[in-house]
């Protein structure tokens, strides 16, 4: 991966300047940051332990909350996350760089010695009952980590060659490396207790009723691979490519000078994948590239600081703009045809482009059929609400759903985290039958050397349940 | 004695050299006090010599160190002092002592100083470190006998004015002061540093600074110390045996409202030394320019206006009206919601501020909205000290009742017992001297 190119947008706190930010956290009760992190991390404690150089306990506060805290510390939309809530920005306008800080403490972690790292958190013995986890993307590695924890022995199914998920093959590289990804998920997979099976998909490789009469419980964790298609003329010819499969490919590749980059290129859709292919091709080296979103732009799933980050790159973001149809030349993708959605409804205009990028959305991969007799909703598998009475548990008694593939999250990597989380720990209360209020996780285990628990486990599934 | 200003730089490193002290006077400062002189041959120092304590980001809150007095030879530093005199007549320029507790040693050192041109002499009674165990600075300090007997050899043997400066490892620092007084001085300096260990290196597991791995106490200062130092500033201003006895300030003083403050409590000058030792001599620009537009809006026209002027409010615990009531009042649309007020309250004072999650509004955080139970508030101040945004006042209360000291209280026992209990603990005034009769 060419880092020059790549190199990190945000550049990383050094110790002085993270003990200054840290200094600026007012360390609130009931800080309404925490309330605002999908995942809960207590952010005032991380941050104070930054500020008196326990950087091994910032790192257990943050990871024993959220198991991939370093890349959530990267890729969270922070501005509409803790940022927001953060006392300071009511007060000043001016939120503590909690994603910077988080950065810091699990980057700090992460560097350190592996006798350092990998005994953060320790195993419960185990008791014989066995997961089948499927998909190891966030979610299914979150689920993994802490079922590792709470004494189950998990199997690990990934339809790839490698684990991450989006981590791996999804998020832009100027928002994390690939190097960061899989520093996270070695460690994360270091706990132990977690056997992996790589190759081996859902339906194809795996039937769901084998693993639903091997394992005591199955957690699908599918993610959503497949690609929404504009359906409309002229998408298959070449120059059209799926943003998040060409994001993989420079994710991927060994020599990204190979990659095709147009002069010109137009991206359709509104959310962060939009910006996440935009921002990368101008960094590539694309002459023009222009987003078209068919709404207004406050309608975009792109917050305003994806936006401004695009436009910062040269990116020109266009709206009310409907794809009609992709026009073609012999050498290829010419231009797009796009018909107005605003006012002037009816009116069409052509851009110029060498390529097309869709980014309208993504779809469950995984074959119909192998789903159907869970039942799915709106394309997505459903299941029981967090809170209720069987949360996160799909109409098959035993078979757990969670992550981008079920409709509950607002599809972020610290959503799908939570659910592994919660996922868990909804798996182990119907395995054990033990009430939310007293179900004894076994503080050793959930606890680091010293034998303090951390309370953020705890936390995480009061909500769930409470 | 008269200086520019009311600022000098106490005897200490900014002081041990013509070439700081020339640098400080070109700055601005109204005057120095030379770092202290002993007897040749002069002392050695160690490396490293300074420790300082952090508070949240910010360096030398508090700062140590466990240098000694200067290490270079007597007829030098006279000679510097003598030419930084000569060339700066208006700026008031002190020189500090430090000998051996014995008549001859303060009778020997005074006559080489006589013709220095020096505007007074400053007795270092005070450096609680290293001097100390060989038995002066603190170690004469802290026996008022021996501080006025050095005082009246030194008054008895120089013609210039005599500075005594006091430390502050003390129990009560009335009584060196009142032995300063008896022996004649014509004023005092303090505070001297504190006797600390400013920290401890876990790696090393060695105090710091450290010495090849070995450290030891050290005299405290900085910003930390102040609180300290105003105490005893107004102690012996309120004293009646030294009431208007000069005063030199010392201790903490960083910027202009902290010099005030001195002032306000009975000192005529200060001395500053850990604020230059931190930003450098520039700050006197801060400090002169501070203090002149807080005197223009106070419609204050000199110093005198206003030195002493905090001091009759300072009284005994027993004398505060025990009927006064404040209770704390948060600003709710300055409040950030932080919750730091309720916390306290709750873990550690009073329980007097509710707390309650806001109705659900657009977002999806819902705020906590924190108000005080006025019924139940003490008005210790607690919520407005920890208030990172200064939302909250206390407002005082029309109680309708009058003024009501311990003195007079129902529940104080000298009504039980029969007596004043509070006048019977009075200190022993000071007597002298026990050789002296």
């Amino acid at each position: 991966m060419q880092d020059s190119i790549f190199c990190d947008f945000k550049p990383p706190l050094n110790s002085q300047t993270a003990k200054i930010e840290a200094s600026r956290c007012h360390y609130c009760y009931d800080a309404p940051c925490i309330q605002a992190c999908p995942t809960e991390i207590d952010i005032p404690s991380f941050i104070r332990k930054i500020s008196n150089g326990n950087l091994r306990g910032a790192a257990q506060d943050i990871l024993s909350a959220n198991v991939m805290g370093g890349t959530c510390a990267r890729v969270c939309p922070v501005e509409v996350l803790c940022h927001s809530a953060c006392v300071r920005e009511v007060g000043e306008g001016k939120s503590v760089e909690i994603g910077l800080l988080q950065r810091f403490a699990t980057d700090q972690f992460f560097e350190g010695p592996p006798e350092s790292t990998q005994n953060l958190f320790e195993r419960a013995p185990l008791h014989g009952k066995k997961v089948a986890v499927v998909g190891g993307g966030p979610a299914g590695l979150s689920a993994s980590h802490r079922l590792a924890l709470l004494g189950y022995a998990v199997t690990l199914f990934e339809a790839r060659s490698k684990v991450g998920g989006l981590n791996e093959y999804g998020l832009a590289p100027y928002k994390v490396t690939s190097e960061g990804v899989q520093q996270e998920i070695d460690w994360i997979l270091g706990v132990g207790g977690i056997d992996l099976k790589l190759n081996c998909a859902l339906g194809t490789d795996v039937s769901l009723d084998s693993l639903r009469t091997e394992f005591d419980a199955v957690f699908l964790a599918l993610g959503l691979g497949g690609v929404k298609k504009l359906g409309i003329p002229g998408e298959d010819q070449p120059g059209v490519f799926e943003a998040s499969r060409f994001i993989e490919k420079i994710r991927q590749t060994t020599r990204i000078a190979d990659l095709p980059v147009g002069r010109s290129a137009v991206v359709i859709g509104g959310g962060s994948t939009a910006i996440d292919i935009a921002i990368e091709l101008k960094c590539l080296g694309a002459e023009s590239v222009t987003i078209v979103y068919r709404g207004s732009e406050e309608k975009m799933s792109a917050t305003l600081h994806e936006r401004e980050l695009a436009r910062t790159a040269g990116v020109v973001i266009c709206t009310s703009g409907r794809p009609v149809r992709i026009l073609g030349n012999a050498s290829g993708v010419a231009a797009v045809e796009f018909e107005r959605t605003d006012r002037n409804a009816g009116e069409r205009f052509e851009l110029v482009a060498n390529q097309v990028f869709k980014a309208i959305g993504q779809t469950l991969a995984v074959d119909a059929e192998v789903l159907r007799s869970i039942g799915l909703k709106g394309g997505r598998i459903s299941v029981g609400n967090p809170g209720e009475i069987k949360p996160f548990e799909t109409a098959i008694p035993g078979i757990f759903a969670g992550g981008d593939c079920i409709g509950l999250g607002e599809d972020l990597t610290v959503t799908a985290v939570q659910h592994g989380k919660l996922v868990a720990y909804a798996i182990h209360q119907s395995l054990f039958k033990e009430k939310s209020g007293d179900i004894n996780y076994g503080r050793s285990h959930l606890s680091n050397r010293r034998g303090e628990i951390t309370q953020s486990f705890l936390a995480g599934f009061s909500t769930a349940n409470g | 004695m008269k200086s520019p200003n009311p600022f000098w730089l106490a005897s200490a490193p900014p002081t041990d050299k013509q070439i700081n002290v020339e640098r400080a006077f070109r700055a601005g400062w109204g005057g120095a006090v030379w770092k202290t002189l002993g007897e040749d041959p002069p002392v050695v120092n160690v490396c490293s010599r300074y420790g300082a304590a952090e508070w949240n980001g910010q360096k030398l809150m508090g700062f140590n160190n466990i240098e000694l007095i200067t290490d270079r030879p007597l007829d030098v530093n006279l000679a510097e002092f003598k030419e930084v005199k000569r060339a700066w007549p208006d700026r008031a320029l002190i020189l500090s002592l430090m000998v051996p507790c014995q008549e001859e040693s303060w009778k020997s050192i005074l006559k080489k100083i006589e013709d220095t041109g020096a505007d007074g002499i400053e007795l270092n009674l005070g450096c609680p470190h290293g001097m100390s165990e060989r038995g002066m600075g603190a170690a004469v300090g802290q026996v008022p006998e021996y501080v006025e007997q050095i005082t009246r050899w030194c008054k008895n043997y120089t013609r210039m004015p005599v500075f005594v400066k006091l430390t502050p490892n003390i129990t009560d620092i009335r009584l060196p002061a009142r032995a300063a007084k008896k022996g004649g001085a014509d004023a005092l300096s303090l505070i001297n540093t504190i006797n600390s260990i400013i920290g401890v290196d876990l790696d090393r597991m060695s105090p710091t600074p450290h010495v090849g791995g070995k450290g030891t106490h050290g005299g405290y200062c900085g910003p930390a110390v102040k609180p300290i130092s105003l105490n005893m500033v107004a102690e012996i201003a309120r004293d009646p045996e030294t009431r208007g006895m000069p005063i030199s300030g010392i201790g903490g003083i960083s910027d202009w409202r902290d010099a005030a403050e001195f002032l306000a409590l009975g000192s005529q000058g200060v001395q500053i030394c850990t604020a230059a030792m931190h930003y450098g001599f520039k700050i006197i620009g801060d400090l002169t320019n501070g203090l002149s537009n807080w005197m223009d809006t106070q419609g204050y026209r000199h110093l005198e206006d206003f030195v002493g002027k905090a001091l009759p409010n300072v009284v005994h615990w027993h004398d505060l009206d025990l009927n006064f009531k404040t209770v704390a009042k948060i600003d709710q649309t300055q409040c950030i919601h932080c919750g730091l007020c309720y916390v306290a309250c709750e873990d550690t004072s009073h329980q007097s501020i509710s707390v309650r999650r806001e109705e659900s509004g657009s977002s999806k955080i819902r705020r906590s909205i924190y108000e005080v139970k006025e019924s139940e508030c003490v008005g210790c101040n607690l919520c407005a000290l920890v208030c990172p945004v200064e939302c909250i006042s206390m407002v005082q209360q029309e109680t309708g009742i009058g003024y009501l000291p311990w003195s007079r209280h129902p529940q104080n026992p000298k009504f039980k017992y029969g007596g004043n209990l509070t006048e019977k603990v009075k200190d022993a005034p000071y007597k002298g001297p026990k050789s002296q009769g």
